[in-house]
């Protein structure tokens, strides 16, 4: 049996953890130099921060992580380096590219898409200026680089990660200009969030850490714009302008879901995380057969839940090809599924992706930043759905193929239709997932 | 709901013989499946070329043409239209010698390409790459955005009383005419068929099947690059068309894609990809240091030679069809509108159709001996 597992973060670790212990040798692939995915990426080699400085509190789990995946390279067919730009609607086959010259078409029997998430941001006036990065970017930055976007950094947005990405920069000796969180603290009280005591307390743990540190924080506030000329020089908010020379900004994750969207798969929207996500049953099964997903690309769940997922789903994939798989391991992981579940319910409640932010954007603000395009055109193009949108507009329609501006601007457009923003649909995927040289051929 | 003229599909020709009908007077009924624009008409290469047409396609390429010049006076806006020319390029001797044909077959017209040589390409044209030999540019020709061409057509025919109705994927037709759509029947005296590939079903339906294929045109754009080529480009054989838009993106494609239109789904397809991006290269050797962000396709209907159906129906007094043109319609929906108008209210039309008789498939020897047929892929 040919299995391919394309990504090797949490979940596609813990994926092929199970292939592999299943007596299978699975391609796998994976788009950076190394395993561990964006949340425990590694430094470049010879960089000596240890994981106690990288990952904090999930030292070890990142440590137990990396370990398992350095082990299970060599028991695989490992593709570092590699983007898989297509996968065919018709056909069983991915189109890799590998260090962006190696193309391949690889055949598969089964596949499992772990191919994780990305920020989720709303457009700002100002956040095309040089020193805005994702809140995802900013952490990234510090973790593979032992950089800081600036030297006084102001964060912006919601989530835990707003919080995590301000503490660890702190930590590392960057002056933190403010927190800002779309959220305010009363909405952030949710009992469910005690169904993962721990991660729970690391949050208080970093809210306070900060705080004590006379960090100033704004819980409810609203940005405005960021300001300066060729350089940040101040994030405005409501009612105040904090000084700063680099903003991260960012609302929460979205899927990387092209290649399941490439795969045919049926998405919908997930109300209570506000993403479109791609149809998948508890274990990770979709409605094409031989295609599974797991982790964050599935639908945002965190890397606790994306390392159970990925066993999970690789579990589904051999019963459904006639390997025996222990019902107990199986129920087990069922079983820790359920409960985050229900932790992660409450954890988006507490972090709730701000619309209207999104949807009161002023016309002047450049919403699509490949293509430069503001909010007031596409509501000037009055268009009925998204991709009508795009086609009026040219929204999306730049490099990053609307990873970055979809989920704003659809909020933009629902509001300005006065439909829920899923009635607006979400942009259509077209291959390659990401650029790839005109010189592949 | 009755009307004087149902039309079936909002392609650029349903949306323009829509606006055209209801200039006349006439009540007019356009049932969409989808959005207009959707397939066929949205999707294409934006091509608004008379550059390399067969001789039956000329007479109302020209009047396209004309009609494209006034585009803002008809529609409100010309959906980006700029005469920008169309350089036809050889890449041997024998393509050379078949752009001298055409040149000369289009001078009956009144069309006066511009023959460029071996040293006047290299000239005038640095870019090109050693295997490009010579080229023919008819200046007049250009392009325009297809995503903006047949929405403006179904806004100004709405604009002008016609009825386009979205989301109306018809379900039956009976003779006389009623059409079943979205548990709504819609009856009138005439019928246009300007379904795209689905023009062949219901050609059949009135017992005039033809030999229609999907045609998925595999469409690729690449990131901005500073612009060094304004003219639109193709080759002789067709198997590769470019252009860069005035952002500096580079839209060009060659080979088919695949579909199922009974979804409808259509996608391009990775190897006639690789094809085409090594063609580009070979014509434009800096392309070898872009990126392609984007690939796309749509469906078209396409026919044995290439030419579409268009003109009254052999069986059935009132059904008039315009669909399966093959890959090159969009510069002509506006044209073919109009046309088709004629056709009801004037009972004939300026523009000879002889070409496009849905008769000519069970006369084999007709087609056999064309010499002017576009290879279809």
């Amino acid at each position: 049996m040919k299995v391919a597992v394309v990504g090797a973060g949490p979940a596609g670790v813990r994926a092929v953890e199970r292939l592999v212990r299943a007596g299978l040798r699975p391609m796998w692939f994976e788009e950076g130099p190394a395993s561990g995915g964006r949340i425990y990426q590694r430094p470049p080699t010879g960089f000596s921060r240890d994981h106690r400085a990288l990952y904090g509190f999930e030292a070890r789990r990142a440590r137990a992580l990396h370990d398992v995946a350095d082990r299970l390279r060599f028991a695989c067919d490992w593709r570092p380096e590699t983007l898989v730009w297509n996968i065919r609607r018709t056909e069983p086959v991915l189109d890799t590219l590998t260090r962006g010259t190696d193309r391949r078409s690889e055949t598969f029997d089964a596949v499992l898409l772990c191919t994780g998430a990305m920020d989720r941001v709303i457009p700002v006036p100002g956040w095309t200026l040089p020193g805005v990065t994702t809140m995802g970017g900013a952490q990234v930055a510090l973790k593979t680089q032992g950089v800081a976007i600036g030297s006084r950094v102001a964060f912006v947005g919601t989530g835990p990660l707003l919080w995590l990405v301000a503490f660890q920069y702190a930590k590392a000796g960057a002056e933190v200009a403010a927190v800002v969180d779309t959220t305010p603290f009363a909405t952030k009280l949710r009992p469910g969030l005690l169904w993962n005591l721990a991660t729970f307390l690391k949050g208080l743990y970093y809210v306070g850490w900060l705080r004590a540190r006379g960090v100033p924080v704004f819980e409810g506030a609203m940005p405005r714009a960021i300001e300066g000329d060729g350089a940040v020089r101040a994030l405005r908010i409501e009612g105040h302008t904090i000084a700063c020379d680099a903003v991260a900004m960012g609302w929460g994750l979205k899927p990387e879901a092209q290649l399941a969207d490439l795969a045919g798969l049926p998405f919908r929207f997930d109300a209570v995380q506000h993403n479109w996500v791609p149809g998948q049953d508890a274990a990770g099964r979709t409605a094409r057969p031989g295609v599974y997903l797991a982790g964050d690309g599935g639908g945002i769940a965190g890397a606790e839940v994306a390392e159970l997922a990925g066993a999970r789903a690789a579990l589904a994939l051999l019963a459904d090809h006639g390997v025996f798989v222990d019902p107990l391991e199986t129920s087990v992981l069922d079983r820790q599924l359920w409960r985050q579940a229900q932790f992660r319910g409450a954890l988006e409640a507490a972090f709730p992706f701000p619309a209207h932010l999104a949807a009161e954007m002023e016309d002047a603000t450049i919403l699509c930043r490949c293509e430069s395009i503001t909010a007031g055109a596409l509501r000037a193009a009055a268009a009925p759905e998204m991709n009508r949108g795009k086609a009026f507009t040219r929204i999306g329609m730049g490099r990053c193929q609307g990873r970055v501006c979809g989920p704003a601007a659809a909020e933009v457009l629902a509001a300005s239709l006065g439909c829920a923003v899923q009635d607006v649909g979400r942009l259509r995927g077209q291959a390659p997932v990401k650029p790839i040289p005109v010189a592949l051929a | 709901m009755k009307a004087d003229v149902l039309i079936l599909g909002g392609g650029g020709a349903g949306c323009s013989a829509a606006l055209h009908l209801a200039q006349r007077g006439l009540r007019v009924v356009l049932l969409e499946r989808g959005l207009v624009g959707s397939q066929a008409s949205g999707v294409n290469h934006g091509g608004v070329r008379q550059q390399g047409r067969h001789p039956a396609e000329l007479p109302i390429a020209i009047r396209a043409r004309r009609m494209w010049a006034q585009m803002a006076a008809l529609i409100g806006t010309d959906a980006e239209f700029e005469a920008t020319g169309h350089l036809k390029l050889a890449r041997n001797e024998a393509e050379e010698a078949e752009l001298l044909r055409w040149n000369a077959m289009a001078a009956e017209y009144g069309l006066h390409p511009r023959m460029i040589g071996r040293n006047a390409i290299r000239a005038d044209y640095a870019y090109f790459s050693d295997k490009v030999v010579a080229g023919s540019l008819l200046e007049e020709d250009g392009s325009a955005n297809p995503r903006l061409l047949a929405p403006a057509l179904a806004a100004a025919a709405r604009a002008a009383g016609a009825i386009l109705l979205e989301g109306h994927a018809v379900t039956g037709i009976a003779p006389g005419f009623v059409v079943e759509a979205k548990g709504q029947s819609f009856t009138a005296p005439v019928l246009l068929n300007t379904g795209g590939f689905w023009g062949g079903q219901v050609a059949a339906q009135f017992g005039e099947p033809v030999p229609i294929t999907a045609l998925n045109p595999n469409m690729m754009v690449t990131e901005p690059l500073p612009v060094f080529c304004t003219h639109n480009l193709g080759v002789v054989g067709g198997d590769i068309y470019l252009r860069q838009i005035s952002r500096g993106n580079i839209i060009f494609g060659g080979g088919r894609g695949e579909s199922d239109p009974a979804v409808p789904v259509s996608r391009p397809l990775p190897v006639p990809s690789f094809n085409a991006m090594q063609r580009a290269i070979e014509i434009l050797p800096q392309l070898a240091g872009a990126m392609v962000i984007r690939s796309w396709t749509g469906i078209d209907g396409g026919m044995p030679d290439a030419l579409p159906v268009m003109g009254p129906s052999r069986t059935t007094p009132g059904l008039f069809h315009a669909f399966g043109f093959s890959g090159h319609g969009f510069m002509l929906g506006p044209a073919v509108g109009a046309v088709l108008a004629e056709l009801v209210v004037d009972g004939h039309s300026e523009t000879p159709l002889e070409g496009f008789d849905i008769g000519r498939f069970a006369r084999q020897d007709a087609l056999a001996d064309d010499t002017w047929k576009t290879r279809l892929e």
